[in-house]
């Protein structure tokens, strides 16, 4: 195993292959911000990988135990929001849409205003929550979140684009704190060989958890459900501490 | 006067949310009012002699007189016929206060005021004058619509910026009218219409999918 490093204080596995991170004296897991405001979740990814696939399985599995809203920002204003209202996983209310001008990855990123907006307003409107989920409009594999908007980031993929898309990398592989690995279902057809994702994922990920996954066998999203819920836990345990 | 300062507060790469709204450009760009350059040069020249020379009159009353805020707000009001329009100012303007609040103490001027009053009280918290507020609005208003054009048109985007630096004399004029106004009633302050873009507003609030906030 590696060597404490300073700044280092989260535990890494005992089956974890040995890395570096790219600035050792600096956790990368900063840590999670507490107080009355919701634990915010960006979820990016390339056009059509199952973001809002993905929104709506853990709306359906956290949506009981959780006070959870969601903003979209899909390049069309409204067509994310309006499937989520379609399929019934969340009432209107909790659902708002920003438009982002023909440029998804600058409203998440360098001028994240209409995204702070709206989530404040949910804030405002619905009383405190737990967890926001903003989804970026699809984007390239550049496209992360500001810090200034979320906490904590997930980066969502599919295989059907092939299984080169770890290795080609990009800061939203390299960086996201959960990276989803969509559409398994879809692998045999396409060819794509999960064993390679994997081995290039953690190649460029390091100690940075990946998962893989298929919301038509998993509806529930559950392995990325567990994900979202620790943090939660974690946050209000802190939170609890604090106050 | 730091004109550093100025550029910091004009710079389109400000949070302040700008680039999602187009200045009524979309619309003109979907009715097929804007197909080109000749068009959009036609369309800069016609927001910056109203809207525009509206923006910077009210950010150099606000920043000359911020405590008033709430009588700019309600002549801005009063000269924004179209709801979608008031949501739209109100929006850009609540999102430049939390840009400016990061940068300098601003005042209170309420949580969602129209965007020239919040310009002119971010002005003022930077150390600006009157005329600095109103060139920043009067710039505002057409490079807004400019970036829009760039993107939805994609048109040349030097020969945009031409068009821009031909109209910079046009913005100067502008802000110097406005700031010689700064201690004029409110109902003596520009009142210049733009139909058009009040129609256009209304409608683009309707439309089910559109790129642009406005
Ligand atoms: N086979 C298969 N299809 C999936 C899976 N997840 C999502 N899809 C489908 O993939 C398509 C795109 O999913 P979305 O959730 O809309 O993707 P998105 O990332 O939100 O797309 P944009 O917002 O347009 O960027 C939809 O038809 C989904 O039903 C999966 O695990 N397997
Ligand atoms: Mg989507």
């Amino acid at each position: 195993m590696h060597a404490e490093q300073p700044g280092h204080d989260h535990e890494h596995g005992p089956d974890e292959v040995p890395h570096t991170h790219p600035d050792p004296g600096v956790d990368p897991h900063a840590p999670l911000t507490t107080g009355p405001r919701a634990l915010r979740i960006g979820i990016g990814g390339p056009v059509g990988s199952g973001k809002t696939a993905l929104v709506a399985a853990l709306c359906r599995t956290l949506g009981a135990e959780l006070r959870l809203a969601v903003v979209t920002n899909d390049i069309y204003t409204t067509e994310d929001a309006d499937f989520l209202l379609r399929n019934g996983v969340l009432p209107a209310d909790r659902i708002r849409a920003v438009e982002t001008g023909c440029c998804p990855h600058t409203a998440i990123r360098d001028d994240i205003s209409a995204n702070l907006d709206a989530v404040e307003d949910l804030e405002a409107s619905l009383g405190p929550l737990d967890l926001v989920l903003v989804e970026s409009g699809g984007d390239n594999l550049t496209a992360t979140f500001s810090k200034g908007l979320i906490d904590r980031q997930i980066f969502v993929v599919d295989v059907a684009g092939g299984d080169k898309v770890p290795r080609k990398g990009g800061p939203g592989v390299t960086t996201a704190d959960l990276l989803v690995i969509n559409k398994t279902d879809l692998a045999p057809l396409v060819g794509a060989d999960l064993t390679v994702m994997d081995r290039d994922a953690t190649a460029r990920r390091g100690a940075l958890p990946t998962v893989f996954l298929s919301l038509v066998e998993d509806p529930a999203a559950a392995p990325v459900a567990d994900w979202v819920r620790a943090l939660v836990t974690a946050r209000v345990a802190a939170a609890g501490a604090s106050g | 006067m730091s004109l550093a300062t100025l550029l910091v507060l004009a710079d389109g790469r400000l949070p302040a949310g700008g680039h999602a709204h187009s200045g009524g450009l979309e619309t003109a760009v979907s009715s097929g009012r804007v197909r080109d350059l000749a068009g959009l040069s036609g369309f800069l020249h016609g927001r910056l002699a109203t809207s525009g020379r509206v923006a910077a009159a009210f950010a150099a009353a606000a920043c000359a007189r911020t405590a008033e805020w709430p009588v700019w707000d309600a002549g801005l009001d009063a000269r924004t016929p179209s709801p979608a329009l008031r949501r739209a100012s109100r929006a850009q303007g609540r999102a430049l206060l939390r840009a400016g609040r990061a940068m300098w103490p601003v005042a209170a001027v309420g949580r969602e005021p129209h965007h020239p009053v919040a310009l002119g009280a971010v002005a003022a918290a930077a150390g600006l004058d009157p005329a600095a507020a109103a060139v920043a609005a009067a710039h505002g208003t057409v490079t807004g619509p400019a970036s829009a054009a760039v993107r939805l048109l994609g048109l040349d985007p030097y020969a945009v910026h031409a068009l821009l630096a031909r109209l910079a004399p046009e913005c100067d004029r502008i802000a110097a009218d406005a700031a010689s106004r700064t201690a004029a009633p409110v109902d003596d302050l520009p009142a210049a219409g733009a139909p058009l873009l009040d129609i256009g507003a209304e409608q683009h609030a309707t439309w089910e999918v559109r790129l642009f906030a406005s």
